[in-house]
């Protein structure tokens, strides 16, 4: 439970449905957050929800393996110039890993959380990961790691729900995160201090060159480390002119290179450490590069160790770092994801 | 809702909290109702209120071996801790010295000082280290205050203060000696450390008073400045409406505590080794943190091997046995126990820790239930073999 309207209702309908229920707000990040340190007042909702429904509410702290699986590995994949998706890395190592495991530990059946996802059978009874009912807060993107035994015992009681009824539902039991704004951002990067300030304590930015296509010197930037491939703004270059896009980073040598739109087009993208709900899969399928990114038809194949995803028209590239996933080719199943190289 | 069965409490979480005696409930319960009377006011009912207060003090005083008047009523322990350093410094400037296993009441407020405060280390079983504070006191000419626990509230170690009052008499004589005795009032004769300190914290509700009520002694005139300003009801020293009800119980509590306490000692302190031994029989990898002829009769620290105390505790929540760890954070989260890594405990073993505490209505039965839970509840931990780990991609 972390405090938010989604899980509230989530724990809500694990209990009416006569299930044995446990709230458990997980103590992520001890630093600052936009809800107090250690996020005290997420905490606080989280435990009068689960006073209101007459659940017990616990809180484990999880910091060690936040710090060693999520922000060190986000840090550095900065200092290489890749920008990683920490929730999913959160997903991955912490709420479907170390918590799963923990429940297990305790004699709990599954761990259930408030993602829009839904969990489906086939009808050789394998489990399906689907997304979420309400398309515009899907979350099968973030949880698309999870394979068969994760989903055995994983439960998303809010997958089949409109985030407008789930609302009207928290309200009417006068739940007080009812009407709590969804979060938006990574729960450890303050809205006032940003990225900037975090990544700055951190690790030491070094000034990049701007060069275009040809290898021309254009101009500068700050910090190498905080430019992202298809970034447009904030990489020192006047105005007007040609829209010009980040097509490539290169940390090491800290150039960056602009081009136009075209130049960003890619008609392939290599996946690493790729993940499958039911095991792998080659062939057609709608491939998903961000949290509310358009899924686009593609093929994929496996090469080597790595998945190769073709495009069936050229698209925009895709930064390292970011999570591909794989939905069917009638977007409603996730086949599988990884790590765009 | 769904229908919540209670399981049967085994409390044995006697440092966090110890239950309220029942005479200082009944103390208490006329200044809550009938008796309600401002004890500043100027009238008759007032005045009986102000007696009640004015009695309470008298008997406080007795307890702790100090006089009447320098018995100063607050809010709490925490409050009396901060008093006592804020307030020290507030008045001398200068620099504050505490060991790194202090309660963060004292810790973090000389933490807060920045610069102008000093942390020394401890030995293994958590007492300051004598030649470290000598050192400090000689390297440091300002030292306003030296705040050194007089049991520690994780452990149970006892510190002798008469040796610690030594060290600072000699080598910084004008500094103050502060002692958070919060954890002392059951265990030991509180007369003992008044006798060599300036100042000295308690709390009612950890020696069967209410919630809410903490003494600050400060003894020969005033030392430190008042943390809280304005109607300057407690003598001065403290400001805000007196809680009578809550004095007037606190003082109940202590004076049967005191009474009580030789008794109490030596029956719990059989309860004690027979838990712990009970524990190392059942269990494999229990490591008794302090040994028992260093701490308190009352403390059953232990450290289990191949477990997390996070994952303990809820079992033992399940079957109704009461107990704790380390300390937690404002949002309720177990800390990694800053008591047990500045006495160099192995940080695989802090992992595992089990703060189990004894008190005055603590039973044989109690002991009994808590070695079987325990037992199990470290079996159920021990036995799961957990799912090869998923790698992080990253």
């Amino acid at each position: 439970m972390s405090g938010g309207v989604d899980s509230s209702v989530a724990a809500l309908l694990l209990q009416q449905a006569g299930h044995d229920v446990v709230g458990v707000t997980l103590k992520l990040w001890g630093g600052d957050s936009d809800t107090g340190c250690c996020s005290v007042s997420d905490v606080d909702d989280a435990r009068r929800v689960a006073q209101q429904l007459g659940i017990d509410h616990l809180v484990f702290n999880f910091g060690d393996d936040f710090d060693e699986h999520v922000v060190a590995p986000y840090v550095d994949a900065h200092r290489r110039g890749i920008t990683p998706n920490p929730c999913i890395e959160c997903n991955r190592s912490v709420k479907f890993a170390r918590l799963a495991e923990r429940a297990d530990l305790l004699g709990f059946d599954a761990v259930a959380t408030g993602h829009h996802a839904n969990i489906g059978r086939t009808a050789e009874g394998h489990h399906t990961l689907e997304r979420g009912s309400d398309a515009a807060k899907d979350q099968s993107y973030v949880v698309h790691m999870l394979d068969q035994a994760q989903l055995a015992r994983t439960m998303f009681p809010v997958g089949g729900m409109q985030k407008a009824d789930l609302r009207a539902l928290a309200a009417s039991i006068d739940l007080r995160t009812a009407t709590k704004p969804d979060s938006q951002d990574v729960c450890f990067i303050t809205s006032t201090g940003g990225r900037t300030s975090f990544l700055g304590e951190r690790i030491p930015f070094r000034s990049g060159t701007v060069v275009d296509t040809d290898g021309n010197r254009l101009g500068e930037v700050e910090s190498v480390e905080l430019v992202t491939i298809g970034q447009r703004k904030g990489i020192g270059l006047p105005g007007g002119g040609p829209k010009r896009y980040v097509v490539d980073v290169d940390a090491a040598s800290a150039t960056v290179t602009v081009g136009s739109d075209a130049d960003l087009l890619r008609s392939e993208l290599i996946v690493d450490h790729m993940s499958w709900v039911d095991g792998p899969l080659d062939g057609p399928a709608l491939v998903q590069c961000s949290a509310h990114g358009r899924a686009l038809p593609a093929t994929i194949s496996q090469v080597d160790d790595a998945i190769v995803v073709c495009w069936d028209e050229p698209q925009r590239r895709i930064a390292p770092g970011q999570s591909v996933v794989a939905y069917d080719p009638t977007n409603v199943r996730v086949v599988g994801g990884g790590i765009c190289r | 809702m769904a229908e919540v069965t209670e399981p049967a409490i085994t409390y044995l979480d006697h440092a966090a909290s110890t239950p309220m005696r029942a005479e200082a409930v009944e103390a208490m319960m006329p200044y809550l109702s009938e008796l309600y009377a401002n004890p500043s006011g100027s009238h008759r009912f007032a005045r009986r209120a102000r007696q009640a207060v004015d009695e309470a003090r008298d008997t406080v005083a007795r307890v702790a071996g100090c006089h009447p008047n320098e018995v100063v009523f607050t809010g709490c322990g925490t409050e009396s801790d901060n008093m006592a350093i804020t307030g020290a410094i507030g008045r001398r400037g200068g620099v504050a010295v505490c060991p790194d296993v202090e309660h963060h009441a004292v810790l973090h407020v000389v933490e807060h000082l920045g610069e102008r405060g000093r942390i020394v280390g401890v030995d293994a079983f958590g007492r300051v280290d004598l030649d470290e504070l000598a050192a400090v006191l000689v390297a440091t000419p300002d030292v306003t205050i030296v705040s050194v626990m007089a049991v520690n509230n994780e452990v149970g170690t006892i510190t002798d203060i008469a040796g610690v009052a030594r060290v600072v008499r000699r080598h910084a004589p004008d500094a103050l000696l502060h002692t958070d005795a919060v954890q002392s009032a059951c265990w030991l004769d509180l007369r003992d450390i008044t006798a060599h300190v300036d100042l000295l914290s308690l709390s009612a509700h950890k020696f069967g008073g209410p919630k809410g009520v903490g003494v600050l002694v400060e003894r020969g005139g005033p030392k430190v400045d008042p943390l809280i300003i304005g109607g300057g009801q407690e003598r001065e020293r403290r400001s805000g409406t007196h809680n009578t009800a809550g004095i007037v119980a606190a003082a109940v509590a202590l004076d049967l505590t005191d009474r009580e306490r030789v008794e109490d000692n030596a029956r719990l302190a059989i309860l004690r080794d027979a838990l712990v031994s009970g524990l190392q029989l059942r269990l494999d990898d229990v490591v008794e943190t302090v040994p028992p002829e260093h701490k308190v009769a009352g403390s059953a620290h232990v450290c289990i091997g191949g477990i997390e105390s996070e994952a303990l505790l809820f079992l033992l929540d399940e079957a109704g046995v009461c107990a704790s760890a380390a300390s937690a954070c404002a949002s309720g989260a177990m800390e990694p126990s800053h008591v047990l890594a500045a006495m160099g405990v192995e940080r695989s073993m802090a992992l595992g820790a089990l703060r189990l505490t004894l008190g005055h209505t603590t039973t044989a039965a109690d002991i009994d239930r808590a070695i079987d839970v325990v037992g199990a509840s470290v079996d159920q931990l021990r036995r799961h073999t957990p799912r090869s780990p998923i790698v992080s991609a990253s």
